[in-house]
């Protein structure tokens, strides 16, 4: 990069927050997704929105790609800065400025951590939804752009459902509020839940304000053991139907429980066809009824095993077996890659049964866990990215299971975003009229396409 | 420490070492988990201090994207050993190890720092090691400033590499080995075991070192603290130096080999974990001396674990100690040899201490062996964070099973003004079975 560019970003930041030495760029040349790296040419830390403002600015006008970054967390490519350019590096703009409680709302900074906000809400009683596995790391605004979800998905939604405003910085540098505190707000086109889930390609979250709710005050788990997939399928449509919403309600293949009962010896059957984990939340004489009607369900499908935990102790074993299933999966092969292709929850089995042909078709290892409630499935395919000939297969495996998951009715993301990973289909599940509209507001909102281009919607 | 050294130069040195690290990097699934526990991470927050961004880097290196440079260098130094990231890991990574290897790899193209290339080659020299620190020790009422009360000191001559703020406890002036006969006899003893007192126990803390032996002798233990015995090698091994590891865990095996005992004991979490674990990995290329290693781990244990598992101390002696103790957790027990209920139940056994648990009791103090020595800034502040975990305790002492976080903990409270004793846990049962004799 120029020495005056340099030096402009310097005189923004201060020269502790812009690194070009080429092991620093290094770093910051990929993200969880793997296969893609690739050098930025700058990496900047602003400490505030109006810092971020000016480098948008500078980069707009010289026509640098800027990518928006976190923790580095998502699987989608999202961070890549696959043109070079500059990273700019969120996490400095890291506080937690009100909690509402008269108006159960938080305001935060997009480089605070999930879970941090989670321990500062718990003190009164609340918590913010949003779960992904890495809510330990995963920064607000990374899992606001990502629309993340988590384990708790089907009853409690996604980020989109939580960011009632956000504080975006253009593409040209200029500043704009979205939304806000209030409940209800019709107050013209829905720019939030645009905002939220645009992968960092229309602009940069530098402020954030969510919903908070009142945390459950009991919970219950149990655990299904389903010789036959259908059957675990009827079960999940079973609970719905009986009216009731889990907070939770997992699924695992057979490929995966055999891979976690290798791995963690929790006592899985290896004939197994799925097992299922349940959880309800909420009113304790509720959870306990709800619990009961559960177990019904389970039994009336044949589940061929049902454990329900008495205590907390008991609960976290009955959830160790799901908490294997990546480590154990990931552990397998070298490379590790966590799709979120979602189908209806009614399609749930049919998409499993396809997924574990399509692996023994092209010789792949692939395990599938997943949201059965909410049919966001995580097929998990473990391989050798160092191995072509393998690589090949895994990509035609790939291919084969997002037109799958879209010809179930389904997407191509249930939670982790579209990204470089996933775009090749995209023109397959939106046509060419909605891709179109798609670019026609990237193109209003950063004409010079300055912002993660390339990614989400391709090339403009 | 300009010059280039590409990965080409390197992979022409050492193509076993080379071939090992790149399997083993590509297991790193990039998923940032580690991020969460890493203290170094916390304190930078940049990606080339938490494990994932060093393993990169070396993939880097290895794919002969960057060269093994300067930079390279202070981002592997960047590791106080915690292990927290292995620990989290979901695809079992053993990242501090690999960070080790990372050195290695800089310590093979470039040489070791002038300065402890120093004080390895000192290090090597068993006789002369022993007279240095023997005459720090003589010296020591020379070169620091004794402060009041405490078991701790400030360095008044800046010692190699060490910052002049910091608060250490001076040398002993007759190192613990010297102060007893080789064999400590008991009538009919029950068991013999070896003692190996590692350095700070035997130049520094002299006083952990004649408690262990208090509590050995309370239960009828004989001790032989053989003669011969030099440092374990683990701050040598740290820094990249595997030849010097080898050449000083060498010699402990064979010194610990030959003399006669039932088990081996060590006060000390790293030096426990050196025996037990490393020293069987470091010869992967010599049968006989891995077996020799291994026959010696299996009879090697922690003190408290020692006590509890194999001794099972006698508790009818124990007389009473009041105080409210907190426990701190090296990293080298909590995940490297993995003892962390043994001392707890030591503690607890004493009638009158109110054992107080903090909040994250083996969240690593910032020691890290000479990391603190090299980067103080950075090893104060994560120690601060302990030290406020410490606070929140109400604790008056908090124990710990490790001499080098004895010493830094202790630097942290005076630091921050507080006024707590750190002991080894050892200490305070040696106070009560003198409580209970009295
Ligand atoms: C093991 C593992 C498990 C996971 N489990 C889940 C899961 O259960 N559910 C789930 O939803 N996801 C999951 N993820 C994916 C990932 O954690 C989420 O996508 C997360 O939201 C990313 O947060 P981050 O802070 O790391 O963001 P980053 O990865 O840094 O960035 C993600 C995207 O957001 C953009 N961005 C970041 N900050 C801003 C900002 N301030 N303004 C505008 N754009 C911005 C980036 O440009 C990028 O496109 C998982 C990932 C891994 C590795
Ligand atoms: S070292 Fe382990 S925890 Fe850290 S990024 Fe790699 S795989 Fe994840
Ligand atoms: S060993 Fe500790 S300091 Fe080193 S990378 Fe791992 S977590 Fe960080
Ligand atoms: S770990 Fe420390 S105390 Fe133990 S022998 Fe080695 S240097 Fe000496």
């Amino acid at each position: 990069m120029e020495k005056k560019l340099l030096d402009s970003l310097t005189a923004i930041v201060g020269k502790e927050n812009v690194l070009t030495t080429q092991e620093d760029l290094y770093s910051y040349s990929y993200d969880a997704t793997p296969g893609h790296a690739h050098m930025p040419d700058v990496v900047v830390m602003p400490a505030n929105a109006e810092e971020t403002g000016k480098i948008l600015a500078l980069a707009n006008e010289n026509r640098i790609p800027v990518y928006t970054r976190g923790s580095g967390t998502n699987l989608s490519a999202g961070c890549v800065p696959t043109k070079g350019g500059i990273v700019l590096l969120m996490t400095r703009l890291n506080k937690i400025i009100e909690i509402d409680l008269e108006n159960l709302v938080a305001v935060a900074e997009p480089g605070v951590i999930v879970a941090d906000l989670n321990k500062a809400v718990a003190a009164h009683g609340l918590i913010y939804p949003p779960d992904p596995g890495t809510v330990n790391t995963a920064t607000l605004g990374g899992t606001i752009a990502e629309n993340a979800g988590g384990l708790r998905g089907l009853k409690y939604g996604v980020s989109k459902h939580y960011v009632m405003g956000l504080d975006i910085v253009l593409a040209s540098g200029d500043t704009m509020t979205t939304g806000g505190k209030n409940v209800k707000d019709v107050s013209g086109y829905d720019m939030t839940k645009l905002f939220t889930g645009a992968e960092g390609t229309l602009g940069v979250i530098t402020k954030a304000t969510v919903k908070l709710v009142p945390a459950p005050e009991a919970k219950k788990s149990m655990m299904a053991i389903f010789k036959d997939l259908d059957n675990a399928g009827k079960a999940v449509s079973g609970i719905i139907a009986a009216k009731i919403i889990p907070a939770t309600l997992e699924i695992m293949d057979n490929a995966t429980i055999r891979t976690v009962e290798d791995y963690a010896h929790v006592g899985l059957p290896l004939d197994a066809e799925a097992v299922l984990l349940i959880e309800v939340d909420g009113n304790p004489t509720v959870v306990e009824k709800e619990a009961a009607k559960v177990m019904e369900v389970l039994t009336a499908n044949h589940a061929d095993s049902v454990q329900i935990a008495k205590d907390d102790n008991e609960r976290d074993k009955l959830w160790a077996a799901r908490r294997a299933a990546l480590p154990a999966l990931a552990k397998l092969r070298p490379t590790t890659y966590v799709e979120d292709a979602t189908v209806p929850r009614n399609q749930v089995p049919a998409f499993l049964r396809a997924v574990s042909q399509l692996a023994v078709k092209h010789q792949v290892t692939i395990g599938t866990f997943g949201h059965a409630g909410d049919g966001n499935m995580h097929p998990t395919i473990v391989c050798d990215i160092r191995d072509s000939k393998e690589m090949e297969r895994v990509q035609k495996a790939m291919d084969e299971m997002f037109r799958t998951a879209i010809e179930l009715g389904g997407t191509l993301s249930g939670e982790h975003g579209i990204g470089l990973g996933k775009l090749p289909w995209m023109q397959a599940q939106h046509g060419p009229v909605a891709m179109n509209a798609m670019k026609s507001i990237k193109r209003a909102l950063d004409p010079n396409l300055i912002l993660n281009p390339g990614k989400l919607i391709g090339e403009c | 420490m300009t010059e280039k050294i590409t990965a080409q130069d390197i992979r022409s040195q050492d193509q076993a070492l080379l071939k090992d690290i790149e399997d083993a990097l590509a297991n790193c699934m990039k998923c940032g988990n580690c991020m969460e526990v890493c203290p170094l991470y916390k304190e930078i927050g940049r990606e080339n201090a938490v494990a994932r961004g060093k393993l990169s880097l070396m993939e880097g290196v290895l794919k002969g994207v960057i060269p093994l440079s300067a930079n390279f260098d202070t981002a592997m130094a960047k590791c106080v050993s915690c292990k927290a990231c292995a620990a989290k890991c979901p695809c079992g990574v053993p990242a501090d190890d690999l960070i080790l290897r990372g050195r290695q790899a800089i310590v093979k193209a470039r040489g070791l720092h002038p300065i402890k290339q120093k004080v390895f080659a000192l290090l090597k020299n068993r006789p002369l090691f022993d007279f240095s620190l023997r005459m720090a020790g003589l010296f020591g009422p020379l070169s620091f400033k004794k402060l009041p009360g405490k078991m701790a000191a400030i360095a008044r001559f800046p010692m190699p590499g060490m910052d002049k703020r910091r608060i250490t406890a001076p040398f002993a002036s007759t190192p613990l080995r010297s102060q007893h006969p080789e064999t400590i006899k008991v009538d009919k003893p029950r068991l013999k075991v070896l003692f190996f007192t590692g350095c700070t126990i035997n130049y520094i803390y002299t006083d952990i070192g004649n408690s262990v032996l208090n509590v050995l002798k309370a239960n009828n233990i004989e001790v032989t603290l053989p003669s011969l015995q030099h440092c374990c090698g683990t701050p040598v091994y740290m820094s990249g130096d595997i030849d010097s590891a080898r050449v000083l865990a060498k010699h402990n095996i064979d010194i610990f080999s030959e003399t006669p005992c039932d088990y081996v004991v060590a006060a000390c979490g790293s030096c426990a974990e050196a025996f037990k674990i490393e020293y069987p990995h470091l010869f992967a290329d010599d049968a006989l001396m891995t077996e020799k290693a291994k026959k010696l781990a299996a009879k090697t244990y922690e003190i408290s674990e020692f006590l509890v598992d194999i001794a099972k101390f006698d508790r009818s002696k124990l007389g009473k100690v009041a105080a409210t103790v907190t426990m701190h957790d090296p990293c080298h027990m909590a995940r490297g040899i993995k003892v962390t209920k043994q001392p707890r139940e030591i503690l607890q056994a004493i009638p009158g201490v109110t054992f107080a648990e903090m909040k994250e009791p083996a969240r690593c103090c910032g020691a890290g062996g000479s990391f603190s020595l090299a980067n103080y800034e950075l090893s104060r502040k994560i120690n601060d964070r302990k030290v406020a975990d410490i606070a929140s305790t109400k604790a008056d002492i908090v124990a710990t099973s490790c001499g080098s976080c004895r010493m830094h903990i202790t630097d942290g409270l005076i630091q921050n003004g507080m006024t707590q004793d750190s002991l080894h846990v050892i200490q305070l049962l040696d106070q009560s079975y003198q409580a209970g004799a009295k």
